[in-house]
């Protein structure tokens, strides 16, 4: 009977410690742009999830290509088909662990988010510097990066080389709450 | 010692839990969104070779194209196998919404004008909610100008009406293999004979192969089960290769019909391909 109790016990400590300890948003902000000579392309993603852990400060962001909307419907459509080929790989990922998450209170800070970047089902290793802050009900992470296309094997066509850049900036910002299961 | 055991195991259970791929709870909330995938890019122009594709283009999207046939590679050297003759078609197409484009065009072959609108019905699905095939709607009415009349025997403007309707029923089998069923029906109002059907209903067989990103093979056959007597009509027989670059798609085709137009491909032509009456062209497209 005793270890009924222990168990029960146990699994109530357990969903209620994983309930108060993470923390998702399904409409995180992902901008991203591409100056070059000829053109300047943007487009944005609002619905990118991400989740963070707060107990073992680590961090996940999955992001569908396919939400990525921009101003130029075929762009849209090349973006889709010709580049990032979003039927092979639907999903562009980051998985990795917040450095100095503890030192996080509820002034905003800067820390470094290292982990594995996988976009075009090719993955490399990054460190990411990002603004957080945490308040009772939420934290909020935000901040950009370079991502280099020729590293997530993106090929740039010879006849439109100078129309996009080599490096695409990235800007994001995820509003986490309190994710209950 | 069964404690001791219960307490490991927990233990394991609690890192197993606490181990769990952060990855996974998003995967797990997304699931909703995948009851319904559209299929997009089942071709990659509006057109597979002379007859429209299932493709529209987006919402205020315009497109100038450009497309030439040239004569017979079969007339030897001194027509320079055909380039010295050409029929050429210029047209303007707009979305007027994601799933409606109208268009007109002009052929230099009898100076015919002809304007279009194709409408997406139904668009092919995966997911919980899965649907086959897309499915579009394509009207279209040509207006023949060329003065190839008697002076006495002056053609009215009604006179010189054709009216084009085809259902188009397309699916993307794989990323790379899509084919189109397009079941057409011609009317025109005038004919050269009487033995000649002012009706005219054909069968459209199109695929595409896709050879790299931006590259792909197509190919298109259209079966007419009535046919004009007075001018020995055949099926239209078409091969073309599409080379896609940013914002223009180029397409080269051999064909043994000179036009470009659906009344007239898919009615009104005479070339033997295997025969050797093959004509050489291209169309290009630029969307603004």
């Amino acid at each position: 009977m005793k270890t009924i109790i222990t168990i029960i016990c146990y699994f109530l400590f357990l969903t209620a410690s994983i309930s108060q300890e993470r923390y998702l948003t399904k409409s995180g902000t992902i901008n991203f742009y591409s100056k070059s000579q000829i053109e300047d392309i943007t487009a944005d993603n609002n619905q990118v999830l991400s989740i963070v852990d707060a107990t073992s400060g680590k961090m996940a962001i999955s992001i569908l290509i396919k939400s990525f909307m921009f101003k130029k419907a075929l762009m849209q459509e090349h973006f889709n088909e010709n580049y990032l080929e979003s039927d092979r790989f639907p999903k562009a990922t980051f998985q990795g662990n917040i450095l100095n998450f503890d030192t996080l209170k509820d002034t905003a800070i800067k820390l470094k988010v290292k982990g594995v970047l996988t976009i075009h089902d090719i993955s490399k290793e990054k460190t990411i510097e990002a603004n957080f802050t945490r308040t009772k009900e939420a934290i909020l992470v935000e901040g950009n990066f370079m991502v280099i296309l020729e590293e997530f094997n993106v090929e740039i066509p010879a006849v439109v080389a100078k129309n996009i850049a080599k490096q695409i900036k990235v800007t994001f910002n995820f509003n986490h709450t309190p994710y209950k299961k | 010692m069964k404690k001791v055991l219960l307490v490991f195991f927990l233990l394991g259970i609690n890192t197993h839990v606490f181990s769990q791929d952060l990855l996974d709870i998003l995967d797990s909330e997304t699931a909703v969104n995948d009851k319904e995938i559209i299929v997009t890019s089942t071709f990659k122009g509006t057109r597979i070779i002379n007859g429209h594709s299932v493709e529209n283009r987006k919402a205020k999207e315009l497109e100038f194209i450009i497309s030439h046939r040239f004569g017979r590679v079969n007339l030897g050297f001194d027509e320079l196998f055909g380039l010295d003759q050409s029929n050429i078609r210029f047209a303007f197409e707009y979305g007027l919404s994601d799933d409606l484009t109208a268009g007109i065009g002009r052929s230099s072959f009898e100076k015919t004008y002809d304007s279009f609108l194709k409408y997406s019905l139904l668009k092919q699905k995966r997911g919980e909610n899965s649907f086959p095939f897309a499915v579009s709607l394509f009207g279209s009415v040509a207006v023949k100008t060329i003065k190839d009349y008697e002076p006495a025997d002056k053609r009215s403007f009604a006179e010189s009406l054709f009216y084009v309707g085809q259902v188009l029923i397309a699916r993307k089998v794989s990323e790379s293999f899509s084919f189109q069923f397009t079941p057409t029906y011609v009317h025109r109002n005038t004919v050269k004979i009487d033995a000649d059907p002012h009706d005219i209903f054909a069968l459209g067989f199109g695929s595409r192969v896709k050879v790299s990103k931006r590259v792909s093979l197509n190919g298109e056959y259209y079966y007419a089960f009535d046919e004009s007597t007075s001018i020995n009509a055949r099926n239209s027989l078409a091969f073309g290769v599409d080379i896609e670059s940013g914002g223009h798609v180029f397409q080269i085709i051999l064909s043994n019909a000179i036009t470009m137009i659906e009344k007239s491909f898919i009615t009104e032509t005479t070339g033997n391909f295997f025969g050797g009456d093959i004509h050489l062209g291209f169309n290009i497209s630029r969307t603004f």
